[in-house]
């Protein structure tokens, strides 16, 4: 199999949809010549041309906008936010027109925009360049919301995020760009709404998103050596959520540990935890787990901004501590 | 565009069509505020008395395939681009039969088959999506045109700024159409924006080209909402038509407009778009009130159907949430 780095494979599977369907083009700022701030767009202007690789100005509200007009009028726009902490900007587009046009119409209308944006700690930007906002998002009816953490899920799931016909926000973080990973030679899809069994354990099932799945595995391997059997599980999509491959994780393994790099109070990871203690609470053995950033914003000290960042240490102790009881 | 050459010529004929068109909305929205203060519609209802003009001289202007966004005071544009009262009426009513079968009402209105993609309670909400609507018929090459409506109150929100700057820049097929009735919501125009009484300095500062026209005159809109739609379709740039009118009632039904002076309100009755265009036309008395009762009989059909619409299921709300 070939291998792509999570940046090729965002890049592959934009220009696979484009060659497949006119309809689809791209727009953003930065993303034509320059080929967008993470470099993920390089190459797309000189395929594709002007007219589908479209330099935006400084706008977020009229980049998502835009992007919803013409999604309503017939296209499959893709429009990059450059990063998640300018998806602020563009949240009245998202949160009261996108998600809510088809409804609000009685089901006349459909949005099949997908919105690409990135964030991520671990280079110290400071407080306005890092944030995980997925959380947000997820909150509201009528988005789909995608963090995929491979290149391989990150290509296939992009994929299916334009052929949607809702609106579909894709995560993507910046530390996973040069992740390189193998990915079949052809695009295989994969459906939205599907968690990914990363890897197999029979005593704690940690339940992961994005860098965390990576910082999860380095853990789980360290538990091993312990004695400590970890499966972790990425949902890969947050909104539709895969309950019942998480519930029947737990049913086989009965402690939980859920991690992301987003703040952990109010985070994606209350949810999980809700529904895994409804839906399994007598296969629980142990108070469910959770891993995220402490309640603070990114600092820019290197030093503090790792003390903010669940790393592999916090996800080990987490295993532990569940372990433990 | 055959059609449109059709239309070019505003004989008698076509102004008396529009006078009924304006009519049958004027009697439409008061029948509404009828209804509303009887406690039979829910939620908050905003009317346009005193702008038919600009519904009707914007929409007629029109073409089959055109969209257009809408704002909170939507009754008008929707009845003008020819959805029925009874689907708009029903919609109001909260029922099945609406034209957003009860998922919309009054503040968002839809009827994508006649180009109507939605009416927004967001000030400016809609602004971007008719930029990205007017980018698609660029795109394709189509004959289409996007137009937004909006008052002056929006020309203040980020959403305004930059959607006129985007379609500029990218000469989008989109119509901006500002009614400026000198009011956002109770603030007088003075009090929001500097430049309050000429709003196409506003499309001056992003290049585009501005057509100013008075909004109380139904031909004048017409012929000037005409012009912007054919300069826009030949994809030679989008249009600012900067439209001046009048809000002859106050921002929502049974607001008591203490904020108003006595003088305003006379002011804006003395510029009735549905009297100006009666004098001009000369219609007879006999002939108005033949008007008139046609105008009443579709409002009260509309009000029956309505009231005989089907009620939705509690659980009909989680469906139309995906596609």
């Amino acid at each position: 199999m070939p291998e792509l780095s999570y940046r090729e494979a965002v890049r592959d599977a934009l220009a696979a949809a484009m060659r497949a369907d006119d309809d689809v083009f791209i727009m953003g700022e930065d993303i034509a010549e320059m080929g967008g701030s993470m470099g993920v767009t390089q190459g797309l202007l000189d395929e594709f041309g002007p007219e589908r690789v479209r330099n935006t100005p400084i706008s977020e509200m009229a980049i998502v906008g835009a992007g919803i007009g013409a999604a309503m009028a017939g296209m499959r726009p893709v429009v990059e936010i450059m990063y998640e902490d300018f998806l602020t900007l563009s949240l009245e587009q998202i949160v009261n027109q996108a998600a809510k046009h088809r409804y609000m119409s009685g089901g006349q209308l459909k949005v099949p925009l997908t919105i690409r944006t990135q964030g991520g700690a671990g280079w110290s930007p400071g407080a306005q360049h890092a944030q995980q906002l997925e959380a947000w998002l997820v909150h509201v009816p009528g988005l789909k919301v995608v963090f995929p953490s491979t290149p391989e899920d990150v290509r296939g799931i992009l994929w299916s995020a334009i052929y949607d016909d809702n609106p579909v926000i894709v995560f993507e973080h910046r530390l996973l760009y040069p992740v390189k990973g193998e990915v079949p030679e052809e695009l295989v899809p994969i459906p939205i709404g599907k968690a990914r069994t990363v890897r197999a354990g029979t005593d704690v099932t940690v339940i992961a998103t994005g860098p965390l799945v990576h910082r999860s595995l380095d853990a789980a391997k360290r538990a091993e050596e312990e004695g400590i059997s970890v499966e972790v599980i990425d949902p890969r999509s947050l909104q539709p959520l895969d309950e019942d491959a998480l519930v029947a994780s737990v049913k086989k393994t009965n402690r939980v540990v859920v991690a992301h790099e987003a703040v952990e109070r109010m985070g994606f990871g209350a949810e999980v935890a809700a529904v895994l203690q409804y839906k399994a609470f007598d296969w629980l053995d142990a108070p469910i787990e959770r891993v995220g950033a402490k309640f603070a914003p990114l600092a820019f000290a290197p030093v503090m901004e790792q003390f903010v960042v669940p790393g592999p240490d916090d996800v080990l102790a987490a295993i532990r501590r569940t372990v433990g009881r | 565009m055959a059609k449109v050459e059709k239309k070019k010529g505003l004989n008698d004929e076509t102004l008396r069509g529009f006078l009924r068109e304006m009519l049958l909305i004027r009697r439409f929205e008061e029948r509404v505020e009828e209804r509303f203060r009887a406690g039979e519609l829910p939620g908050f209802l905003h009317v346009a008395i005193g702008q038919e003009a600009v519904a009707v001289g914007v929409c007629q202007a029109m073409e089959d395939g055109d969209i257009f966004a809408s704002t909170h005071r939507a009754h008008g544009h929707t009845l003008a681009r020819g959805t029925h009262p009874n689907a708009v009426m029903a919609e109001l009513y909260g029922k099945i039969e609406g034209c957003c079968h009860g998922y919309g009402g009054s503040m968002h209105l839809y009827d994508v088959e006649r180009g109507n993609f939605g009416a927004n309670a967001v000030i400016g909400g809609g602004l971007p999506a008719v930029v990205g609507a007017g980018l698609t018929f660029k795109l394709r090459d189509e004959p289409r045109v996007a137009v937004a409506f909006f008052g002056d109150g929006a020309t203040n929100i980020g959403t305004f700024h930059e959607s006129l700057n985007l379609a500029q820049l990218w000469k989008t097929k989109t119509v901006f159409v500002c009614e400026n009735n000198h009011w956002a919501e109770s603030t007088p125009g003075w009090q929001h924006s500097p430049v309050w009484d000429d709003m196409s300095k506003r499309a001056l500062a992003y290049d585009m080209r501005s057509i100013k026209v008075n909004g109380q005159d139904v031909a004048a809109v017409y012929e000037a909402a005409q012009e912007a739609l054919e300069h826009a379709r030949s994809g030679d740039g989008p249009v600012f038509l900067d439209v001046e009118t009048k809000r002859m009632h106050g921002h929502y039904i049974g607001d008591p407009q203490v904020y108003r002076t006595k003088e305003d309100r006379e002011d804006a009755a003395h510029h009735d778009p549905i009297e100006l265009l009666r004098d001009r036309l000369g219609i007879a008395d006999d002939d108005f009130e033949a008007f008139d009762t046609e105008a009443h009989k579709m409002v009260d059909a509309a009000v029956e159907f309505a009231k005989n619409g089907t009620d939705p299921q509690p659980e009909d709300a989680l469906k139309n949430l995906y596609a």
